[in-house]
């Protein structure tokens, strides 16, 4: 479903992403990981278009989408969650919901109703602006937001940095039920432990290039690989 | 006394409503593309021109002026946004400034060759004309409808930007422009249809000033952009109710100036600003908000 190859993208002159390739399959949850700095939001922001990749191909569903610009990317069925939460903090979390679906315009699953019972901590703060709310729940909103444009493939940055494990738990858990309703995922993460729950297969990161890939099952085997790439 | 305190505030408040239609459009465009447009005074002038070459030459109704002319400057407003500005959102605010400034000398230009140098003659509106006894002396008519239109207008604009999606829209964009994109706000356009919206603002200031001014000259642009710059200042870049309140704030402040303390013009304007910039750097209500 998405074959990003050989793309290279650039801050200014700094050569960040070096021919990064990688395949994600339709139904399937793809791990970017990789130590701070390694390229994984760069990768991210590339594939929505928003720091564009300079060269190389980005083809999704058949369709190249490099070049393309980041509302595109969007109506063509691929939206983003950053790791950075950003909501619209002067929207209420009602309308954070609804302007993602209203924007995009694409229909499926989701609605505020199926967002709302997956996060109900939503539906409490349905009327309350996206600056009150706390990181956590600014998270929740950022991937209710991602999911209310009815996409066919996600990319969430960090999705379990900064939540307690029991919420890491949650996490997991809704991450399974948003899998089941047929949507595929590109997560970068460097909390292997988790990477290895929600994801089949993984991408190694470094210095803005992949140096390994693999099931979730064998990286996590492999005590040298996760030496030398992973640990901190 | 008591007379005349109440009619300098009546004409303080009636000023201050077009300096709030040209401050609203450039406070709602800088909130939203981060651009300070020096030319909004000229959309004001054009818009008045334009008016009144509708009534004089074409014969045609003033309240179709008042439509025809401003919708004339939004043709005006998206050459300008699609063919000038978009070539300097990444540059630097020197650049942009330069570009509008650009503008303002061009149109005036354009302004003097059209409809020649001198100023000319406004007419008085059919059904608005005339006064009313005040406190024992007369008013326009006319600048109590202004006065009851710019308050319309505030009202109306606050419910587009809170209570439509188009509103909404521009309220995400301007708080977060890359994530905006990010859901499919397609912000090229959104940036064109803002911008073109707030010229619309301007020229409707200035073609409800035709009655109003008496004399169209094309120095009444700077005149009012200077203006409507120290309201955006004050209220807050982006802070449409800090425009609101600072116009009427300004037009206050000029009435009283021009009639206690004449010497002064604008110094107390610039006084005012100076004051409130080195006290509240970000004016009185910062960000794009109610
Ligand atoms: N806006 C920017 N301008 C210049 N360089 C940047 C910018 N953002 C990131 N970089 C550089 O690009 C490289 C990759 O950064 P990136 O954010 O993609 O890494 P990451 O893997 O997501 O790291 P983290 O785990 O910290 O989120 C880093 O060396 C970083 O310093
Ligand atoms: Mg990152």
């Amino acid at each position: 479903m998405l074959e990003v190859e050989k793309i290279n993208t650039y801050y200014d002159t700094s050569h960040v992403l070096q021919n990064v390739s990688l395949k994600v399959a339709a139904g399937q949850s793809v791990a970017l990981l990789g130590r701070n700095g390694a390229g994984k939001t760069t990768t991210l922001r590339s594939i929505m278009g928003l720091t564009p990749a300079k060269t190389g191909s980005i083809n999704f569903e058949g369709k190249q989408i490099r070049g393309m610009q980041p509302y595109e990317i969007a109506k063509s069925g691929v939206s983003y969650m950053p790791d950075d939460l950003r909501v619209f903090v002067d929207l209420t979390c009602e309308e954070n919901l609804e302007i993602a679906r209203r924007v995009c315009k694409r229909s499926g699953h989701w609605t505020r109703e199926k967002v709302e019972e997956l996060f109900p901590v939503l539906a409490d703060r349905r009327k309350q602006k996206g600056l009150s709310f706390s990181g956590g729940e600014k998270k929740m909103l950022s991937l209710g937001r991602a999911l209310m444009m009815n996409p066919s493939l996600v990319l969430l940055d960090e999705p379990s940095e900064g939540l307690a494990p029991l919420v890491v738990r949650k996490l997991i858990e809704t991450i399974g039920e948003i899998r089941r309703r047929g949507l595929t995922l590109l997560l970068a993460d460097q909390n292997l432990k988790f990477c290895r729950q929600v994801c089949e297969y993984g991408y190694i990161l470094e210095k803005g290039t992949v140096v390994h890939e693999g099931s979730m099952e064998a990286i996590w085997a492999n005590d040298e690989v996760v030496k030398r790439y992973l640990a901190v | 006394m008591m007379e005349s305190l109440v009619h300098v505030c009546l004409a303080g408040i009636s000023a201050g409503m077009f300096i709030w239609l040209v401050a609203s459009g450039l406070t709602l465009i800088f909130g939203v593309l981060r651009v300070l447009n020096f030319a909004h005074g000229s959309f004001y002038m054009l818009g008045a021109y334009l008016c009144y070459t509708c009534l004089k030459f074409l014969g045609i109704d003033f309240w179709l002026g008042v439509i025809v002319g401003p919708l004339a400057v939004c043709v005006v407003g998206y050459v300008m946004e699609r063919y000038l500005l978009r070539q300097v959102y990444d540059l630097e605010l020197p650049y942009q400034l330069l570009l509008t400034f650009a503008v303002v000398l061009i149109a005036d230009e354009l302004v003097k060759i059209i409809w020649g140098a001198g100023s000319i003659g406004s007419p008085t509106v059919p059904g608005l004309a005339g006064s009313v006894q005040i406190v024992g002396r007369n008013f326009p008519v006319y600048n109590i409808f202004i006065m009851v239109i710019g308050p319309l207008v505030a009202l109306a604009l606050w419910a587009l930007l809170e209570k439509s999606w188009w509103g909404r829209i521009i309220r995400a964009a301007a708080s977060d422009r890359e994530m905006a994109a990010a859901i499919g706000v397609r912000v090229p356009s959104l940036y064109t249809g803002v911008f073109v919206f707030g010229a619309w603002l301007s020229a409707l200031g200035g073609a409800l000033a035709v009655p109003y001014v008496g004399l169209l000259t094309t120095g009444m642009g700077e005149a009012v952009i200077i203006n409507a710059f120290v309201v955006v200042v004050i209220g807050g870049l982006g802070s449409l109710k800090g425009a609101f309140l600072g116009a009427l704030f300004i037009g206050l402040l000029n009435s009283f100036g021009t009639r206690f303390i004449p010497a002064l013009d604008m110094f107390l304007t610039f006084i005012l600003m100076g004051v409130v910039l080195l006290w509240r750097p970000q004016g009185f209500f910062a960000g794009v908000d109610r």
